[in-house]
């Protein structure tokens, strides 16, 4: 075999090194996007000058002067700008938390009941889904507002449930735990329960691992949670909290909690309309257990139960939460939509304040960076419960 | 499921229907309860449904405005144009239904049925006959083309082209007689709902496949701007990027520039749709085995001609079932423009319930647009599902 003659390796010339092009092309790039950004910021900062604004995070100190109509922690329209915001957004966090829950429930008991082997409930179920995800929240979200809540009767009229719950156009009245000097002490039992259920869980799991034998976990974690609670609540001085139910006074109702329409509007559209997606999720995660492993459950005798709680579930849960986690995002997000209805969440109070300060720039960075908070925070909870979940592979 | 249904027909019983519905409705016994309850309970709200809209529902509030909920305060004498651009889009979709669909009549019989129904029924014949003009053009085409795949490239251009020539017929040409110029703000209802998801689907493609392309560049910095946009305008709300963009926008013109308001809203929208479009495209280009690429620079192709001609087109083929899974997010989308005050069809919506004569009449008027939505995101989802089973993906 001839040997090709040794020559000495010659670079290529520079405008042919890839190496040397790719570096010149990000240059490039970047040099365009700095000159586009300066380009777009110089007219900004012009065109606010021109409209005599300055710029700024100054104004978060001042005094707002305007009211919020409701809040998780005391507010007046004394307060400044800064304590606005974490009104807003305490309510989008509190609206976004029990829809999520509330969603997750609604769309697990959805997505099983597609599943049913009852012709008329998976066909009601079927027409739910279909109907809801197919038109916008946002309509949704008036229909509720505009013409379930607000169509309620007055409140002398109110609609009255057992529980008793009034349904007015001033809102939902429902009971509520009123708390009493005892109940930091029992707050405290209840959250060493927790802790304590945890452990108690995982020991039980262990002996489960060990011998083979059912070691009832969640069982007993509940058990002991429920014996701390009751505990505490005996333990605690004088009662904790006592249940007070909204009673008509007047004009209005007095004791319980009430739930204003706006924020009745917005967690019924996105609870329903979330649940509807979710649904789909629950639904495909199941039906994407191949039917080997059902067989394979049955043939080892389990009933049907036992085959859900061991078999499905659990890989049905890898296949379903990273769609859930968008589902999540999706309603965080669309929270947002408050601002249609009036519900004061921190798009709306942003709103306010940009409307009564002229500030876009620092508004709209404030409120871009707390959705992306909110976002880069649920992406993080539920990465680290699919690490959980997720199959460990041998 | 449909399987457990099937099942129930194989067995051979005398009175299927009644087998079928022991099978199905009250077999173990707690289904048995649950189909009662769940029976009453839907009779009961059909009931009261059916009483509600038979007897008390005004429905006057729908059929009055029914032209405004169509194109909104689009001016009458330009309506012609609205027609012309129908009739180009159902001979573009009777070419296409030709050329793609093979020899099947059904599209065509199907649209003279609709013709027939048109013909009979009371309208105005201001909407009668052309729309009876808009179906003819859909059957012709689809008749002359039928199976005639050759058509199949020239009419993806033709799409794109028509898209551009649709956007000049409505909005006029400032200064010309016969196009005389409609200011955007005349433009409403179902017309702008369409025209507006259309418009940032289809401005957002480009941009979209720049952003997947970059995020999945070998060159850092185009890397990290890619994903610093993406993760971005997919971390924040919609309506936060409409309103940012309604806000700034006009901040970023030199003074005297005024922005106008649709503008501004397709800017959101499609800044908005870009970064989801480059995720789903990015999905794509993954789905490219590596084979492809080394193959393609293997034959000595450089970065641009490989993706050219030989990653974009896999990719983009199996991206189309979820590009048109977004144009249906979209289309649901436009209801948020709301808040630069845009007259689609919600907006139209929410200024009819404002006036005085119709006061109180919003489950009509919400229940109507909510069926409107629904026709046209459930046909979408449909047609949709279909062309995913025909392009085979996922199963080759």
């Amino acid at each position: 075999m001839a040997t090709l003659p040794v020559t000495e390796h010659t670079r290529p010339p520079f405008w042919r090194d890839e190496r040397v092009l790719t570096v010149i092309a990000q240059i490039i790039f970047l040099v365009v996007v700095v000159l586009v950004f300066t380009y777009l910021y110089n007219n900004v900062q012009e065109g606010l000058r021109a409209r005599g604004l300055t710029g700024g995070y100054g104004f978060l100190q001042q005094r707002a002067g305007f009211d919020i109509g409701e809040s998780l922690i005391p507010y007046t329209s004394d307060d400044s700008y800064g304590r606005a915001f974490v009104v807003g957004i305490l309510n989008t966090l509190k609206v976004s938390l029990v829809g999520i829950l509330f969603a997750t429930l609604l769309g697990l008991l959805s997505g099983i009941a597609r599943l049913s082997p009852n012709w008329l409930l998976r066909t009601l179920v079927s027409a739910y889904i279909e109907i809801i995800r197919n038109t916008p929240l946002l309509v949704q979200l008036f229909f509720w507002y505009m013409a379930v809540m607000l169509k309620f009767p007055r409140v002398r009229q109110a609609v009255q449930l057992p529980g008793p719950v009034y349904l007015s156009n001033r809102g939902i009245a429902i009971p509520w735990l009123q708390p009493q000097a005892g109940f930091p002490v029992w707050v405290g039992f209840v959250v060493a329960g927790v802790v304590v259920g945890l452990v108690v869980a995982k020991w039980r799991a262990r002996y489960e691992e060990r011998t083979g034998q059912s070691g009832y976990p969640i069982v007993a974690a509940l058990g002991t949670w429920v014996v701390f609670v009751l505990v505490g609540w005996l333990i605690a001085p004088g009662t904790p909290a006592s249940v007070t139910r909204p009673e008509l006074v007047g004009l209005n109702f007095q004791g319980g909690t009430r739930m204003t329409p706006e924020f009745a509007a917005l967690f019924t559209g996105l609870v329903v309309y979330t649940g509807a997606f979710i649904a789909e999720i629950v639904r495909g995660g199941i039906l994407a257990v191949s039917k080997g492993q059902r067989e394979a459950a049955k043939a080892l005798g389990l009933n049907d139960v036992q085959m859900m709680r061991y078999i499905i579930l659990p890989q049905a849960l890898r296949i379903i939460i990273p769609p859930l986690t968008s589902q999540y995002l999706n309603l965080t997000k669309n929270s947002s939509l408050a601002v249609f209805i009036g519900y004061p969440d921190l798009f709306f109070v942003a709103g306010t304040v940009l409307n009564q300060t002229g500030k876009s720039l620092e508004v709209i960075s404030l409120v871009m960076a707390s959705y992306l908070t909110f976002s880069l925070f649920t992406s993080l909870f539920m990465n680290w419960y699919n690490q959980k979940v997720k199959l460990v592979e041998r | 499921m449909t399987a457990q249904a099937n099942l129930s027909s194989d067995k051979k019983s005398p009175p299927a229907i009644l087998e079928w519905m022991k099978e199905n409705l009250f077999t173990p016994w707690y289904n048995a309860v649950i189909t009662v309850a769940l029976a009453a309970l839907i009779f009961v709200v059909l009931r009261a449904l059916f009483r509600w809209a038979l007897y008390e529902a005004k429905w006057e509030v729908v059929l009055v405005n029914l032209r405004l909920f169509a194109v909104g305060p689009y001016p009458e004498e330009a309506f012609w144009r609205i027609w012309v651009a129908l009739g180009l889009v159902g001979a573009l979709a009777g070419l296409s239904w030709g050329a793609w669909g093979g020899r099947n009549w059904a599209p065509s019989v199907v649209a003279g049925v609709l013709g027939a129904i048109v013909l009979v029924l009371p309208a105005s014949p201001n909407v009668k006959w052309p729309l009876i003009g808009v179906l003819a053009a859909f059957i012709l085409t689809h008749v002359a083309s039928m199976g005639r795949s050759r058509l199949q490239r020239p009419l993806v251009w033709g799409w794109v082209l028509s898209f551009f020539v649709i956007l000049v017929l409505l909005k006029g040409l400032g200064g010309s007689q016969v196009l005389a110029d409609v200011p955007t703000s005349k433009w409403g209802g179902l017309l702008l709902t369409v025209l507006l998801a259309l418009i940032a689907i289809v401005a957002s493609f480009p941009l979209g496949v720049l952003l997947a392309l970059g995020r999945r560049s070998e060159l850092p910095v185009v890397k990290l701007f890619s994903i610093l946009y993406i993760e971005t305008v997919r971390g924040v709300p919609l309506v936060t990027v409409l309103w940012a963009s309604a806000i700034i926008l006009p901040l970023f013109f030199p003074k005297g520039v005024r922005v106008d308001n649709l503008i501004r809203a397709m800017v959101g929208m499609t800044l908005f749709s870009a970064a989801y479009l480059a995720e789903n495209v990015r999905g794509g280009l993954q789905g490219v085995p590596r084979g492809q690429y080394e193959a393609a620079y293997a034959l000595g192709l450089n970065y641009y001609q490989a993706m050219r001609h030989i990653i974009l087109p896999q990719a983009l083929r199996a991206v189309i079932p979820a590009i048109v899974g977004q144009f249906i997010g979209l289309f649901k989308d436009t209801t948020l423009v709301a808040i630069v005050g845009l007259l689609e069809l919600l907006g139209i919506a929410l200024s009819v319930i404002a006036q005085p004569e119709f006061i109180g009449l919003q489950r009509e008027v919400f229940i109507f647009i909510a069926a409107i939505y629904w026709v046209f995101t459930y046909a979408m989802s449909y047609s949709s599902r279909r062309l995913e089973a025909r392009l085979g993906v996922g199963t080759r």
